[in-house]
């Protein structure tokens, strides 16, 4: 006896398990992302001054990289796609692309944000703007590296489940694309916080 | 199925994905910590009544006097409290009984993820090794408090940081579990078994695994901040200007130590319903079952319970009335936490009701069930005080609050989670408890547990502070209570001895104790009408079960025609 609605959906609450699962990860992730955006919040109306974002950010670097999430956003949807109406070739390429995109993201942040930033001396310690700017996007940085570590694997290994099980594999990428598109979401409402408010 | 049966040991009963095993790895491993943070408090208990002398038994592993030292008596405070709290109850009540029994009190035959299940039991374990660990570091444990609050936690010793990694540890075992428990509810259910023929048990575990899920991450952030702080030299909660040791502390600062309080009560609160939900739970599964009645007032019990969930994520500041916030403030928090006792008292109330008019068989689970009621009514009560602004002013931060929780919490739920393992130990073993052993637990644990708690009281109304290294001798306006210490040193040692009789029971009946039959209460939920004693590995049942009534179907007509006084959920019924 297995554990029933691995695959297909329960009929009266319309869900197959994980994607009730990834949900409410994703729930208490809105927490976690909500108690550091409040935290902010309270430094911020605490302190006596604060930078302008465009004054010391890079806001052309940070659009570029708004614009690569909303794109790999799109094509890990259409990997999905691809992969319901069984085209491998098609489902390769937006996988592909996705992680390539992703791994765009975290170079430019990293090449051009963070260690010009460091080298410049401008490191978490200097005052509460950067402590919560580097601490809030690093903690999503490494919501984007989880999120190119479970992609890979479905790209690589993981693929092999398509051939016994398709569905449940496409299932897989839908979760995974559930997360995908959260901390992309997460990224739109980081990137005017942070990058484009003016300061006071 | 047959393949199970060859698993190798390690795979079996080592990294098991079979929830049953989970569950008693879960309660094993918590029993042992709840187990240590009691001696941690039987140390402090004893230099609190004999201040500065040398401890006898272990002092040799405290000092070289013997003695407790300041700095010890600090650290094994704030452990007993982290211990207790994240360490012992909640993966009691959470990991242990709500994996062991929600699969199979909703007919399942396993968790929803059963390899999330395992890898949430090993978090907790790393996480729980590392806090450990923390007593082997040159500095030592962490030691400002259980609450670690900022900005004293910030600048504390490197045990404070090893606290913190191993929070996180276990932030991300209980978001594991939390999840599973809630998908197995809502997915896995039997056909038949609506959601108000669930078992109130099942109800609050599912309550209570939202809150875990939900008012966890805020604290996982504030440890992240206070990572920062203390790794990254960063100033979430470190003001400008601040003095440590006569000079001001070389950091950015603009941070605020209000930053923390907020994030961790924005947990601790929900937490405080984390541990006393599943008792609740617990306690109305054994008051019906051995009432031989159904609940009262069923359906109020489970809209109380919701209701209490989601109030429970809007009264954390009565946790901070001292910290100067205005009165509106003030206002809103003490009416929102007025508000939230009505639930409770619903729920408190429909289990005294039950016992109106039963015929009640006073077993040890049913004794433990008994005692729960007035001693969590004890802890509540005393809670109301503390909840209007006024007058914590004078009960904040005395003994009058530690006597309040631990009421709650230790002859609360611990007397609850006890009764639990007293009741379903011939689910989970095959084999009963000695009756005449529990009921010596029983009597001894209610009398010696109200000799430690109740002094408290007195000590907190008469102003003597918590946290004091000797108890409050040198302080002039304590000494009119402190002539109660040496009673509750006395009272904790006795305590630990009847503990004695429980770990005897436990391990003597496990291997001698009588065969139990599949359902020795006569009871009427899933995981005794429908499984055998222990459930089969892996599935539990030999096939699904349908439900075909509710969950507390004791002595109704349908029953007593034909002349028994309980219908299991799954036994059909054809009318004449």
């Amino acid at each position: 006896m297995e554990v029933p609605y691995t695959v297909k959906p329960r009929l009266d609450t319309g869900l197959y398990n994980s994607k009730l699962g990834i949900w409410l990860f994703l729930a208490s992730e809105v927490m976690l992302f909500g108690a550091l955006f409040s935290s902010y919040i309270l430094l911020r109306a605490a302190a006596p001054s604060w930078y302008a974002g465009p004054d010391v950010l890079n806001v052309p670097i940070g659009t570029l990289n708004t614009l690569i999430l909303i794109i790999s956003s799109v094509t890990i949807l259409l990997s999905w796609t691809s992969i319901r109406l069984n085209d491998l070739k098609k489902y390769k390429l937006y996988m592909g692309a996705t992680i390539f995109l992703g791994a765009l993201f975290l170079f430019i942040k990293v090449y051009f944000e963070y260690l010009p930033k460091i080298d410049h001396g401008h490191i978490p310690s200097e005052n509460n703007f950067y402590a919560t700017y580097y601490t809030i996007t690093g903690l999503h940085a490494i919501h984007i590296i989880g999120g190119l570590i479970v992609n890979l694997y479905f790209l690589g290994p993981g693929l092999k489940m398509y051939n016994k099980e398709p569905e449940r594999f496409c299932n897989r990428i839908e979760t995974a694309g559930l997360y995908w598109h959260f901390v992309d979401i997460v990224w739109i409402f980081l990137f005017p916080t942070i990058y484009l408010l003016p300061g006071s | 199925m047959s393949d199970h049966h060859n698993e190798p040991f390690w795979r079996k009963y080592i990294f098991s994905v079979d929830h049953k095993i989970i569950g008693i790895q879960y309660g094993i491993t918590s029993l042992l910590f709840l187990l240590f943070g009691f001696t941690l408090m039987l140390v402090m208990r004893w230099n609190i009544a004999n201040p500065g002398q040398a401890v006898p038994f272990i002092g040799g592993l405290l000092s070289e006097e013997g003695m407790l030292t300041p700095d010890r008596y600090n650290s094994f405070g704030a452990m007993h409290g982290t211990i207790m709290v994240f360490l012992g109850v909640v993966p009691l009540a959470v990991g242990a009984f709500g994996n062991y029994v929600v699969p199979i009190q909703v007919g399942a035959p396993d968790m929803a993820f059963p390899k999330l299940n395992m890898a949430s039991y090993w978090v907790y374990f790393v996480g729980g090794v590392i806090m450990l660990s923390s007593f082997f570091m040159p500095q030592g444990t962490a030691s400002s408090g259980w609450t670690m609050y900022a900005p004293l936690a910030s600048i504390a010793n490197t045990g404070e940081t090893i606290w913190l990694i191993s929070m996180l540890f276990l932030i991300t075992s209980s978001l594991l579990g939390s999840a599973n428990i809630i998908v197995t509810v809502v997915q896995l259910r039997a056909p038949g078994l609506t959601w108000m023929r669930l078992p109130f048990f099942v109800w609050t575990q599912f309550i209570t695994s939202f809150l875990l899920l939900l008012a966890f991450p805020p604290l996982q952030a504030a440890a992240i901040f206070q990572f920062m702080d203390r790794v990254f030299g960063t100033s979430f909660f470190l003001p400008s200007g601040l003095y440590v040791g006569g000079e001001v502390l070389n950091v950015a600062g603009g941070g605020t130590p209000l930053l923390w309080q907020h994030l961790f009560w924005f947990l601790a609160h929900p937490e405080v319903y984390v541990l006393i939900l599943p008792a609740l739970g617990i306690v109305a599964e054994i008051l019906a079952n051995n009432s031989r009645k159904p609940l009262w007032g069923y359906r109020s019990m489970v809209y109380s319970g919701i209701f209490l969930g989601f109030m429970s994520f809007v009264v954390w500041a009565h946790h901070m009335f001292l910290t100067g916030m205005g009165t509106t403030m003030a206002a809103f928090f003490q009416t929102t936490t007025m508000i939230i006792s009505i639930p409770s008292v619903i729920i408190l109330s429909s289990l005294f009701i039950s016992l109106w008019g039963g015929s009640i068989r006073f077993n040890t689970p049913m004794l433990f069930a008994l005692g729960f009621l007035p001693m969590f009514g004890i802890g509540g009560l005393t809670g109301l005080p503390l909840g209007l602004a006024s007058a914590d002013i004078h009960l904040h931060d005395t003994y009058y609050v530690i006597g309040h929780f631990h009421y709650v919490v230790a002859p609360g739920t611990i007397f609850a989670l006890i009764a639990g393992i007293y009741y379903w130990f011939p689910k989970v073993t095959g084999r009963k408890t000695n009756e005449l052993l529990g009921k010596i637990h029983f009597y001894g644990s209610l009398v010696f547990m109200n000799g430690i708690f109740f002094p408290m009281f007195f000590q907190g109304l008469a102003g003597v502070s918590r946290r004091l290294y000797d108890g409050g001798e040198t302080y002039l306006h304590a000494q009119g209570a402190i002539q109660y210490n040496d009673f509750m040193a006395f009272s904790s040692q006795m305590l630990f001895l009847f503990q004695l009789f429980f770990i005897y029971n436990l391990i003597y009946s496990l291997f001698k104790g009588e065969k139990s039959s599949s359902n020795p209460w006569d009871a009427t939920t899933l995981e005794w009408g429908a499984a055998p004693s222990p459930p089969l590995p892996h599935l539990n049942f030999k096939e699904i079960p349908n439900v075909y009534r509710s969950a507390y179907d004791y002595s109704s007509p349908d029953a007593l025609n034909k002349g028994v006084d309980f219908i299991p959920q799954n036994k059909k019924i054809e009318k004449a």
